[in-house]
C-alpha cells in the first residue's frame, strides 16, 4: 500500500508517542530516581542482608525451576509434534493454561493441594516437609507459571524441520538416543534457548503466585519481587527503586539475549 | 498442574452449590468481577488499535532506531509485573514529575494493564504484515482504491485472525493480572478492587473457600478464551482452504 508521506509520519509519531509514554519514560524515570541521591545509596540498598538473601533465593528458585521446565518442555513438544495419541488437542489447549490463568489462582491452587490442610499437604506435614510458606512451594509456583515457554518455542521449530532427517538416521541404524542428540537437539537448540530465556525472565520476575505461597518471611522466603513490594509498602521508596532497578537490568539483559537468539531460531533449512 | 486446579474447583463448592453462588454474587465480588472484565475489555480495544498500528509502523516504516524500538516491545514480558507497577507509579503517581496523578483510580488500572499486555497484539500481527502480499495492495491501488479502502478491504481481513488471537491472549492476561495492579490500584472495594486482588485479600484473611469461588469464575473465563482461540483458528484455516 502506498501511504502518503504525511500519513506515514503521523502513524510513526503516534506509535512512538504511545511507546514513550507507556514504556520508555516510566522505566527511564526509575533509573533517574534510583541514582538521584548517588551511587552509594543504591549500593547500600541492594547490599542489605535482606536484599542479598532475596537475590540468591530468586536465583536459586529460577535455577531449579527452569531446567525442570526445559526438560519437560522438550519432551512435551516432541510428544505433541511427533506423537499421535488420543486427547492431543486437549493437552495442546491445556498447556497454555498457566498463561491464561491469574497467578493468584495458581498460588491458591497450590495452597489447596500442598497446604497443611490440603489434599496432599497433610502427608507432607506428617513427614516433616513444609511446602507452602516455604521454598518448595515457591519453586512449584514458579514451575507452574513458566511451564509453557519452552514447549511453545520448541513446537513450531520441530514442526518446521520435519522428521525426514530423523528417519534417515534411523534407516542408517542410529539409536533413538543418537537421533535425539545428533539430529533433533541441534535442530531445535535455538528454539530451546529462546524458551529458556523467556522462562528465566518469568521465573525471576514472578510475583503473584510466589507471593501467595511464600508467606513473605524476611530473610527466608523473600524473593526480589517480594522485597520490592515490601519496601514500597514500608515507604522505603528509594529502596524499592533500587531493588526494582536490579530487576530492570535483568529484564534488559533478557531483551538483549532475545534479540540475539531470535534470528537464529528461525530454521534455515 | 491439573490436580491443583481441580482442588480449586472442589474447594469452591465445599459449602454446597448455594454457598458458591452466594459468594460469587456477593456485592463485593460482583463489583470486582465487573471492574475486571470492563477494564480488560477497554484495554483489549486499545490494544487492537494501537497494537496493529505499532506492528504496521515496525514493518512498513523505516526510521533510525527502529530495531531498538522493536526490541523494546518485549520489555513488558521481560519486566516483573511488580516493577511495571512501580515504574508507572514513579511517573503517573502521587510524586510524579509531570503533575498527573492517577494512583488509586480506574485509570491507573487501565494504564497498568495496557503496559503488561502491550506485546500481545503487536507480536501476533507483526509476522502477518511481513508476509502480506503487496501485489494485492498494488492491484487495489491501481484499480483506484484509496489508502483507507485498501486497508479496510484488503489488509484488515488478512490481519483479522492474528488481531483476534493476540487480543484474546491479552484479554486473558488482563483478566488475571495482579502484580502491576496491586500497588497502583489502591484496592478500594467497589471502586478499584479487581478480581485477582480481591482473591488475594480473601486468601490473606483465610477465607479460601470464598477465594476459590471467585477463582473458579476466572478459571472458567481462561478456559473459554483458550478453547475459543483454538476453535476460531481452526475455523479460519478451514475457511481459507
Amino acid at each position: 500500500m502506498r501511504v502518503e508521506r504525511r500519513t506515514q509520519l503521523g502513524l510513526r509519531a503516534v506509535a512512538l508517542l504511545y511507546l514513550t509514554a507507556l514504556l520508555a519514560v516510566p522505566v527511564g524515570l526509575v533509573f533517574y530516581r534510583t541514582f538521584e541521591h548517588g551511587w552509594g545509596q543504591f549500593w547500600d540498598a541492594i547490599t542489605t542482608p535482606a536484599a542479598i538473601h532475596a537475590f540468591w533465593l530468586t536465583l536459586e528458585i529460577a535455577l531449579i525451576a527452569v531446567p525442570l521446565n526445559t526438560v519437560f518442555g522438550v519432551v512435551a513438544a516432541l510428544a505433541l509434534v511427533r506423537g499421535n495419541f488420543r486427547g492431543k488437542w486437549l493437552i495442546e489447549a491445556l498447556i497454555d493454561i498457566p498463561f491464561a490463568v491469574s497467578p493468584i489462582v495458581i498460588g491458591l491452587s497450590l495452597i489447596l493441594v500442598y497446604g497443611s490442610t490440603g489434599w496432599l499437604g497433610s502427608w507432607f506435614v506428617d513427614h516433616g516437609i513444609q511446602i507452602i510458606f516455604a521454598v518448595p512451594g515457591m519453586v512449584l509456583a514458579t514451575i507452574f507459571v513458566s511451564l509453557p515457554f519452552v514447549v511453545r518455542e520448541v513446537e513450531p521449530v520441530l514442526r518446521e524441520v520435519g522428521d525426514e532427517q530423523e528417519q534417515a538416521a534411523a534407516t542408517l541404524g542410529a539409536s533413538s538416543r543418537q537421533i535425539f542428540t545428533r539430529i533433533t537437539l541441534p535442530a531445535i537448540r535455538w528454539g530451546v534457548a529462546y524458551g529458556v530465556v523467556l522462562s528465566m525472565a518469568r521465573a525471576i520476575g514472578e510475583f503473584g503466585a510466589v507471593s501467595v505461597v511464600s508467606g513473605k518471611i524476611a530473610g527466608q522466603t523473600e524473593t526480589l519481587t517480594l522485597l520490592v513490594e515490601k519496601r514500597y509498602g514500608n515507604f522505603d521508596v528509594s529502596g524499592a527503586y533500587a531493588a526494582s532497578l536490579l530487576l530492570v537490568v535483568i529484564a534488559l539483559v533478557t531483551l538483549f539475549a532475545m534479540t540475539l537468539i531470535k534470528p537464529r531460531k528461525e530454521p534455515t533449512t | 498442574m491439573l490436580l491443583p486446579l481441580a482442588a480449586v474447583v472442589s474447594k469452591s463448592t465445599e459449602g454446597g452449590w448455594a454457598h458458591f453462588w452466594d459468594t460469587v454474587t456477593s456485592r463485593q465480588s460482583v463489583a470486582a468481577l465487573k471492574l475486571t472484565l470492563l477494564s480488560a475489555l477497554v484495554v483489549t480495544l486499545v490494544n487492537v488499535v494501537f497494537g496493529t498500528l505499532i506492528a504496521w509502523v515496525l514493518v512498513r516504516d523505516e526510521f533510525p532506531g527502529k530495531r531498538f524500538i522493536n526490541a523494546l516491545i518485549d520489555l513488558p514480558f521481560a519486566l516483573p509485573t511488580i516493577v511495571a507497577g512501580i515504574t508507572l507509579l514513579a511517573l503517573y503517581g502521587p510524586k510524579g514529575p509531570i503533575g498527573i496523578n492517577v494512583a488509586y483510580t480506574k485509570a491507573a488500572i487501565i494504564m497498568a494493564l495496557l503496559f503488561v499486555t502491550l506485546p500481545f497484539v503487536v507480536r501476533s500481527v507483526q509476522p502477518v504484515i511481513i508476509e502480506l502480499d503487496r501485489e494485492m495492495e498494488e492491484a487495489a491501488a491501481s484499480l483506484g482504491a484509496g489508502a483507507i479502502t485498501t486497508f479496510r478491504r484488503i489488509i484488515l481481513p488478512n490481519l483479522m485472525p492474528a488481531i483476534v488471537a493476540g487480543a484474546a491472549l491479552g484479554f486473558a492476561r488482563a483478566v488475571g493480572e495482579f502484580g502491576s495492579i496491586v500497588l497502583i490500584s489502591g484496592n478500594i472495594p467497589f471502586k478499584t478492587q479487581v478480581a485477582s486482588v480481591f482473591i488475594f485479600g480473601q486468601i490473606e484473611s483465610d477465607n479460601t473457600t470464598g477465594a476459590a469461588a471467585v477463582s473458579v469464575v476466572l478459571l472458567l473465563l481462561s478456559v473459554i478464551i483458550l478453547v475459543g482461540i483454538r476453535g476460531l483458528g481452526a475455523w479460519w484455516s478451514r475457511h481459507e482452504s
